[in-house]
């Protein structure tokens, strides 16, 4: 590209950006550029540079307003709360299925005991129910193989989401200054909304001991 | 010739659960010495340690997996005897292409069953 006739502080900055192709580039330096080009317009203008004008000046609000709305999304909360909170999730589907098919087995161990105290018809009945517990009990594996490729995939969500904060710098704090969370209204003075109160099966070390539902139940009386 | 069933057999899984529901299948099929690993290196430990007439593993573990524990067994003369089985949930034709050019004795794809066990292990080892 002929920098020859760019304002030399503007031809350094693109000659250090195409330093790094297929690399990535700030919103705000993508942004800082076609300010600085809009800058350099000056005097008298052809047909063809007005023309040009107009679209890297629609090129420049275009970019302003993008960074604006992907701010809004809150990738920044999608990192840091939503992808890990769903890992653990997963994760804690793996233990459960785990926990509960081991708990399974454990049942049909017991029956082979009694079976092996049995002959015939009964004790054959018995043995083809108890293999088909065993088999059935595979879906644990695949369950957790499945899940695992998930949890690959969120991770990989996360890189490009980190990598979409690294390209908007101080852009998102920027709007999170501008427009703050409305404060959570005190517990006492408004009673949760029904659709609010469906939260799922909580993780094991958030969730309430039925001793501490008993307690709190108690403190009622 | 009958199937010793009092051979040591070799089950590989890094899935606690499914190294018990393969103990117990085969503890039905009337085998009565199984032993376990957790990944490729344990098993080749094991093997190398103590006789085995049967191998049976999984694909996808780590630090050594099913096929890289397939080949150091076809490449160790002490081993390469030993019939393997991989049971796997890698079902692409790729995957099967592969253990087969490592000397696998046979496949089984995730999920299985008793019957498609026993099938496969009457393949490879004879009736019983």
């Amino acid at each position: 590209m002929a920098t020859d006739s760019v304002d030399p502080e503007l031809a350094a900055r693109l000659q250090e950006l195409g330093k790094d192709p297929g690399g990535t580039v700030k919103v705000d330096e993508v942004a800082e550029v076609v300010e600085a080009i809009l800058a350099t317009m000056q005097g008298d203008l052809s047909a063809v540079d007005v023309k040009l004008y107009e679209e890297l000046e629609s090129l420049s609000r275009f970019i302003s307003e993008a960074k604006t709305d992907i701010a809004a999304l809150r990738p920044d909360e999608v990192k840091d709360e939503f992808i890990p909170k769903a890992a653990d999730e997963l994760d804690a589907i793996v233990d459960a299925t785990a926990e509960a098919t081991n708990s399974i087995m454990d049942a049909v161990g017991e029956i082979e005991d009694v079976m092996s105290k049995l002959k015939g018809k009964n004790a054959d009945k018995l043995m083809d129910a108890t293999t088909k517990i065993y088999e059935a009990c595979g879906f644990q594996d695949i369950t957790g193989q499945r899940i695992t490729k998930v949890v690959g995939a969120l991770q990989h969500i996360e890189e490009k989401v980190d990598a979409l904060l690294t390209a908007f710098g101080d852009e998102i704090s920027k709007y999170k200054a501008a427009n703050p969370k409305a404060e959570e209204p005190p517990v006492e003075e408004e009673l949760p909304a029904d659709e609010d109160l469906l939260h799922g099966p909580q993780m094991k070390e958030e969730a309430m001991s039925q001793d501490d539902i008993d307690a709190l139940l108690a403190s009622f009386d | 010739m009958a199937v010793d069933l009092n051979m040591n057999v070799l089950i590989v899984d890094d899935y606690q659960t499914m190294l018990r529901i393969l103990r117990n299948l085969l503890r039905q099929l009337n085998f009565k010495n199984i032993d376990e690993a957790s990944d490729g290196s344990e098993a080749l430990k094991k093997l190398r340690a103590k006789s085995f007439g049967l191998v049976i593993s999984d694909w996808n573990m780590e630090p050594m997996t099913g096929i890289q524990l397939l080949r150091e067994v076809r490449a160790d003369e002490k081993l390469k005897h030993i019939p393997f089985v991989m049971i796997t949930a890698e079902s692409k034709s790729e995957n099967v292409i592969a253990a087969k050019e490592a000397g696998v004795s046979n496949y089984i794809v995730k999920p299985f069953n008793a019957e498609t066990l026993k099938g496969k292990l009457t393949s490879v080892l004879g009736e019983f």
